[in-house]
């Protein structure tokens, strides 16, 4: 039922946590959000009426960028650094860290699974 | 932390002063620098700086989506030429690199 941003909302969830289901939208905006549009916090999304539905729908429109238009956003900021061949850009790129991390050890969230080396001797006990 | 806005962007006065000369002379040359600290101004587009990265100059042409950035920041200081190679007599063949 409630459906926003192309989103489908928890039903059972209250509506600030609901929110947070979106792109774009955390608890401080969904805070904010919930406080702008004057509905009673402690509602669950079902419990929404349409014209509630349709109040926050409106104040996302007027104040946030969310979901598609956000990531777009942030594709094309990263986009840029590449293009200019800045040294983040360049980190990007090469799927390395950007923001000065060790890679010695570590860093595998951004280079992912571990790749076998070649001739390395394995530890065996 | 960001810079205070109060200061405005920090750049070398000598190379501030060479890029100003330049474009009164509307004419371009290449500017050598060390300073890799300085910010990219709005006046520096289109002119061509060579940036020193500790070893030599690298030339960084600047355009517009550059300003704000450092000019350090387009001079990679680093040089990695890869993991040396595998020789023939190891037991296991090389895996395959992913990525770029």
């Amino acid at each position: 039922m409630a459906r926003i941003a192309g989103v489908d909302l928890p039903r059972d969830k209250k509506v600030e946590i609901g929110l947070t289901y979106i792109f774009g939208i955390g608890r401080h905006s969904a805070k904010k959000l919930v406080e702008s549009t004057g509905i009673d916090a402690n509602l669950r999304i079902r419990d929404l009426t349409e014209a509630d539905v349709n109040k926050i729908r409106q104040a996302i429109e007027r104040d946030l960028k969310v979901e598609g238009a956000l990531r777009t956003e942030v594709a094309m900021n990263i986009k840029r650094l590449m293009d200019i061949g800045s040294y983040r850009g360049i980190r990007h790129r090469r799927g390395l860290p950007v923001r000065g991390q060790r890679t010695h050890t570590n860093a595998r969230t951004k280079k992912g699974p571990r790749r076998a080396i070649a001739g390395k001797k394995k530890v065996t006990k | 932390m960001a810079r205070s806005v109060k200061k405005g962007p920090f750049v070398q006065e000598a190379l501030s002063k060479k890029v100003e000369a330049l474009n009164s002379k509307s004419e371009k040359r290449v500017i050598k620098t060390w300073s890799r600290a300085s910010t990219v101004l709005p006046e520096f587009v289109g002119h061509t700086f060579a940036v020193h990265n500790g070893n030599k100059f690298i030339p960084v042409y600047v355009t517009e989506n550059m300003v704000g950035h450092k000019l350090g920041e387009f001079s990679p200081t680093r040089l990695f030429r890869g993991h040396t190679a595998q020789k023939a007599s190891d037991k296991k063949a090389a895996a395959p690199k992913g990525g770029k």
